[in-house]
């Protein structure tokens, strides 16, 4: 039987990107989104296209009731969750002295507090198969600061914490948890950088490029195959080399 | 039908690989049958699936032996 992947915030983006790898890999794919339904189900005609299944499932995952919909729908469409990848995310970049309670309030409950809540709803059929992988989308500004992102550098470095004490508390069950910290990606996100920001992040960037989804993608579907079995607690740096 | 003590400890005795003779009321999960903390948490979650109920965070963590599981069961099954 195929193996069933949650990715959520995968209408587009990196989260996008790694629906389509694990697809390609045989996964069948929970495709969750916020509000971009159209795209969401381009996203799940592009699975079926390669020959997996797929299904498009809305939720609010900073919202218990919707995270739990979520969880519930996929059980009843694919009957087990052995993947979870903890990937939607948002920015509302402003200076400190500029940033209202109601920017860090966005950010803190759509990158982090969803982290938490879908982990612990999918912790417990995951608890029961005796396996699970489980993949947090951080950051490079996680570890770094940036300038501007007090609120998303601030959700970013919980989620690592966040992956390291669920990896220790789920590794007697064979759930292992680990994190991805891309750097600078291309995606819709990091258009909203000015150009002449952009240019002095890419003098930042040993391999002098910027990514591409595909290459986070790439060390996801790393983080829920067989080959990392013996690796949980981790943050995996994709970024060209920014942090070492 | 068996009584909600025997379906306890069958439970029990599935989820922690004891001896049906150890799953005594007064026994401890943690201290008596070797329970770690994520054991009773999936041992609570077990009773809900074999009792069909929905066991509260708040009453789960009251649930330290067989008599408690036992004695909870039998006045959620009442109500």
């Amino acid at each position: 039987m195929s193996k069933t992947a949650i990715v959520t915030g995968s209408s587009r983006g990196i989260g996008r990107s790694i629906a389509l790898k694990l697809a390609k890999e045989g996964y069948q794919i929970v495709v969750n989104y916020s509000g971009s339904e159209q795209r969401a189900l381009e996203v799940v005609e592009e699975i079926k296209q390669l020959g997996s299944q797929a299904i498009a499932v809305q939720a609010n995952v900073s919202d218990a009731d919707s995270v739990k919909n979520l969880i519930d729908t996929t059980l009843e469409q694919f009957g087990t969750i052995d993947v979870l990848v903890n990937n939607a995310g948002i920015t509302r970049d402003r200076l400190l002295m500029r940033m209202k309670e109601d920017d860090w309030d966005a950010v803190i409950d759509t990158n982090l507090k969803s982290v938490f809540l879908c982990t612990k709803a999918v912790a417990r059929p995951m608890m029961k198969q005796r396996s699970g992988r489980i993949v947090n989308v951080a950051s490079v500004v996680g570890i770094i600061g940036n300038a501007g992102q007090a609120n998303y550098t601030a959700s970013k470095a919980g989620v690592i914490g966040f992956t390291k004490t669920t990896a220790r508390e789920l590794a007697s069950r064979n759930i292992l948890v680990n994190a991805v910290a891309p750097g600078f990606i291309e995606t819709e996100m990091t258009d909203e950088i000015p150009e002449e920001l952009q240019k002095g992040m890419l003098a930042q960037i040993p391999l002098n490029a910027f990514g591409k989804p595909e290459h986070i993608a790439d060390v996801v579907h790393f983080l829920v195959s067989d080959a990392s079995r013996y690796m949980t607690g981790q943050v995996l740096h994709i970024d060209g080399g920014m942090v070492m | 039908m068996a009584t909600v003590l025997e379906r306890v400890s069958k439970v029990v005795v599935d989820r922690l690989g004891v001896d049906e003779t150890d799953v005594k009321p007064e026994a401890s999960f943690r201290d008596d049958l070797d329970a770690d903390s994520l054991d009773v948490v999936e041992l609570v979650m077990e009773f809900e699936e074999e009792f069909d109920m929905q066991i509260a965070d708040e009453e789960a963590e009251k649930i330290q032996t067989v008599g408690d599981a036992v004695k909870f069961i039998e006045a959620a099954l009442n109500k």
